[in-house]
């Protein structure tokens, strides 16, 4: 896992600030909304906003200014245009953005309308409007090369106009990256918050937004809210209707895998408009601690239902992946459809993964599976790996 | 339903407090259904999608006696044959998925056939047209109706616009399909429709000068090929007796010049071919294909009335496409990949959300407003059919001629207009109660022709004999048989 929270000492003086990281030559511009990182290869140098003391410099000449931190060996990744917020009063660095990850992603609120019984970032009712500000400041300092960037919560669109301003703010600073928000889409059942949103114009949006069941009463209780169902399905229409990308995702759990092939079904009949179809491992995070034994299924034991799904939708010709699966716990047919899914910061593999042939076309584990994974984990030999040309997913014409 | 589970922590509701209550009223929604065998029904929702339940439940279905929480109620649920209180999203959904289903006629007419010749060098029995003599030229379509034909279809607002060339054969005027072509070309410049072009031909005329420009201007092929040699030859005579040769021969120039996929071929079922559906399907594949459109003659051209051609009952037809699609399923699960187009058509109605452009399985008819018909002397017919029936002396379907009449005219004359309001299935009589409503159509001019009434009678129907036993026989292999499901899935 990589850090992306640190402790400072603390500055009861200062206002808290977002600056983007200037580390090694020709780093940074120098400017006031840059911090730079001095890790004794370089001398710092004067016009930044603030000073990040790489370990060992806690005790040299510039320890002392009220703008240099000394920062803890776990903060060692931070790179050139990384963006960090640092809050001198809690004494606290947040990484925001790492410029060189393929995942970065902005958490904008930590409230949420909806109680998911497997949700890996349990809502909580606090007043976090720092959050959006925070990223507003933010996001004129990332990369322009950014390839993707993702909204997440809680619930997003809870925000309202301040969701709308950084979708503005993403389309006039970061014009050539996709943006790709997580809703419930329980939302978009207003049409006048679908249309604000498609008026934005931004240049490369996706909505993914979760489904669970065929049944309304089914996805009620897995998001434990009345009527959400018809709320999300209608969420779906609006957002189309106005010409706004979704996709579909699919957490799979012992309470959504049972009915996987008639949602696949469902979703082919009944959202052909959707983008792009996700169906996820789940993340042992939040409140599937709690939930663990209703929640927990070996992947090696929804293989048939996974593959039926996949298959059912592939072809229909929806575009669907697999994410945050272990390639040795699928059929073999359903490799091309796997995704390297799970964010850099909290990807790991395991000692089967060692001597896996397979180790490199695979998208590993969370961190988080040290509370369970399948037992059916198990290093693939060279003969099972894939010739490039497998890459695209195609299937069979017959079983 | 799930099994017992291990309870959620206490801080989560379990699924039961979300569940409808059992007992508690249901709303059917819009359906239809039909017998599918002597214990089963088969229902059809709204949108087309389709259930099979025993004949009991469907009873206890209508009587509103489903038990709620059971398999079945939640099949129906999931497939928007039932709403219960609280939620009615499916409304919602149903609505989006018949527009979607209806979406083509937005489009409105795509399809142009012009019939630039009349003469023909082969004299086959089942000829729709009154074929004429190589040197009647009489029979061919002069430049100006060509030009008015070319501005006439320009009036549609179809996005996408197919002209297809038909004769007679029409290779045999092919300075005047050059004339088309390029009228049309330079017409699009300024229009950028997707425009394609397509040669009905026997390919017996065919040129290697003709193939370079087809080949420059992307103009596909499409063929006869009825069989093997020796039926394909009964059925398609010419001079010599070699019309398969030269079709074989033709088709393997046409993909060396233009590429294996830029050749179709169509069959014609007749008497003969009955007794032959492995060795006409074995034809095809041995030919290169991956498809083969079993097609019934159709009973009512010019050489079924003249006596030329036997006519066949539905049942005999039916046997012979059950025996092929039998035979090409056994194909696909030996590893030989190929399809039925009149199954696929009909399972894509099925199994899929999306519309198919198949002018004879509409609701209204495709007539006029899927495609149209230019003959040779400008008269301007609703579909192939109505110009074959026209060449009998019927000219009920004649909607007008280019000489006279403009798009306006002819689009909104009583000839169409009054056909088409007949051809809803979802107001016809016997259609508006059958659960193939939604895969079906209503063929008027066939009901004309057979029965002297465009609505027709359907109990004595071959039309609907013919389609309900194709519609009969699909949802059997889809439901019953596993292995013909596996291989039917992949045709959609």
């Amino acid at each position: 896992m990589i850090k992306l929270h640190a402790r400072l000492e603390k500055r009861l003086d200062a206002e808290p600030f977002v600056a983007r990281v200037a580390r090694g030559r020709g780093g940074g511009r120098g400017d006031l909304r840059e911090v730079q990182f001095v890790d004794g290869q370089d001398e710092p140098s004067p016009g930044y906003g603030g000073y990040l003391l790489a370990e060992g410099l806690e005790e040299g000449p510039w320890a002392a200014r009220p703008d240099a931190w000394p920062i803890p060996e776990a903060l060692g990744h931070l790179s050139d245009g990384d963006v960090v917020r640092i809050s001198p009063r809690s004494g606290e660095l947040w990484v925001m953005y790492r410029r060189g990850s393929t995942s970065n992603s902005m958490l904008l609120t930590e409230r949420c309308n909806s109680y998911c019984v497997m949700c890996s970032q349990p809502p909580r009712d606090v007043a976090d409007d720092h959050l959006v500000r925070s990223y507003l400041e933010a996001i004129p300092l990332m990369s322009r090369e950014t390839n993707e960037l993702g909204i997440t919560g809680g619930e997003p669109t809870l925000l309202g106009d301040r969701l709308l301003e950084i979708i503005r703010k993403c389309r006039d600073h970061l014009p050539e990256t996709s943006l790709h928000m997580l809703s419930n889409g329980r939302m978009f059942n207003y049409l006048s918050l679908s249309r604000e949103v498609a008026e934005i114009g931004h240049p490369d949006l996706m909505i993914g937004v979760p489904l669970y069941s065929d049944l309304p009463h089914r996805h009620d209780f897995v998001v434990q809210a009345d009527g959400a169902f018809d709320q999300t399905i209608r969420g779906l229409m609006n957002l189309a209707r106005c010409g706004v990308s979704v996709e579909i995702r699919v957490v799979l759990h012992r309470q959504t895998v049972e009915r996987l092939p008639q949602l696949a079904r469902f979703i082919a009949r009944n959202l052909p408009f959707a983008d792009h179809v996700a169906l996820m491992g789940l993340e042992m995070m939040g409140f599937v601690r709690m939930n663990l034994e209703p929640l927990w299924i070996d992947p090696a034991d929804y293989r048939p239902q996974l593959t039926g799904a996949v298959e059912h939708l592939h072809r229909r010709g929806m575009n669907v992946s697999i994410y945050n699966h272990q390639l040795c716990v699928l059929d073999r047919g359903l490799w091309p459809f796997a995704r390297k899914s799970i964010s850099d910061w909290k990807n790991e593999y395991v000692d089967e993964c060692v001597a896996c042939a397979a180790r490199d076309h695979c998208g590993g584990f969370f961190a988080s599976s040290s509370l369970r994974r399948s037992s059916r984990i198990r290093p693939l030999t060279p003969d099972m790996i894939p010739p490039e040309s497998a890459t695209s997913p195609t299937l069979s014409a017959t079983p | 339903m799930p099994t017992a589970l291990p309870v959620l922590n206490d801080r989560f509701r379990p699924v039961e407090r979300f569940a409808a209550r059992p007992g508690r009223d249901y709303t059917l929604l819009p359906m239809r259904l039909i017998s599918l065998d002597a214990g089963r029904h088969v229902l059809t929702n709204f949108a087309g999608e389709y259930v099979v339940l025993p004949k009991e439940t469907t009873r206890r279905l209508v009587r509103h006696e489903l038990d709620t929480a059971s398999d079945v109620f939640e099949e129906l649920l999931s497939r928007h044959f039932v709403s219960v209180g609280g939620s009615d999203a499916a409304l919602d959904l149903l609505a989006v998925k018949y527009r979607t289903k209806q979406s083509l006629l937005a489009e409105f007419t795509s399809l142009f056939m012009f019939v630039v010749s009349l003469r023909c060098d082969h004299s086959c029995p089942y000829c729709q047209v009154s074929r004429q003599s190589l040197d009647r030229h009489a029979y061919d379509m002069k430049p100006d109706v060509a030009d008015r034909a070319v501005d006439f279809m320009f009036r549609s607002p179809s996005r996408a616009l197919k002209v297809e060339f038909q004769g007679g054969e029409s290779l045999l005027n092919f300075p005047l399909i050059r004339r088309i072509v390029e009228r049309v070309e330079s017409r699009n410049l300024a229009e950028g429709r997707d425009v394609q072009f397509v040669i009905a031909t026997n390919l017996a005329p065919l040129t290697d000068e003709m193939l370079d420009y087809c080949r420059v201007h992307e103009i596909v092929i499409s063929t006869s090929l009825d069989g093997p040699r020796e039926l394909h030859n009964q059925n398609r005579p010419r001079p010599g007796g070699d019309s398969h040769k030269l079709a074989v021969r033709g088709i393997r120039r046409v993909r060396e010049a233009l590429g294996h996929d830029s050749v179709a071929a169509l069959m014609t079922t007749t008497a003969a071919s009955l007794a032959q559906p492995r060795e006409i399907v074995d034809e095809y594949v041995r030919q290169g294909f991956s498809c083969v459109f079993l097609r019934p003659l159709s009973p009512y051209g010019f050489a079924v009335k003249t006596g030329l051609a036997r006519k066949y009952a539905a049942d005999e037809w039916l046997e012979f496409y059950r025996a092929a699609l039998g035979y090409i399923i056994e194909l696909n699960l030996a590893g030989t990949p190929f399809r039925e187009e009149y199954s696929s058509l009909i399972l894509r109605k099925m199994l899929t959300p999306f519309p198919t452009g198949y002018v004879d399985l509409q609701s209204p008819a495709g007539l006029g407003i899927a495609g149209l018909i230019f003959n040779y002397d400008g008269d301007v017919y609703a579909s192939d059919e109505a110009r074959m029936l026209a060449e009998t002396g019927d000219r009920k379907f004649r909607l007008g001629n280019l000489a006279v009449d403009s798009f306006e005219d002819v689009m909104t004359s009583d000839a169409l207009i009054d056909v088409l309001s007949e051809t809803m299935t979802e107001g016809v009589p016997m259609c508006v109660d059958c659960g193939f409503q939604p895969y079906c159509g209503s063929d008027p001019v066939y009901h004309h022709a057979t029965q002297g009434d465009v609505v027709g009678f359907k109990p004595t129907s071959d039309f609907c004999r013919r389609n309900m036993g194709v519609m009969r026989h699909l949802v059997r292999l889809l439901e019953d048989d596993e292995r013909a499901a596996s291989v039917l899935e992949t045709w959609i």
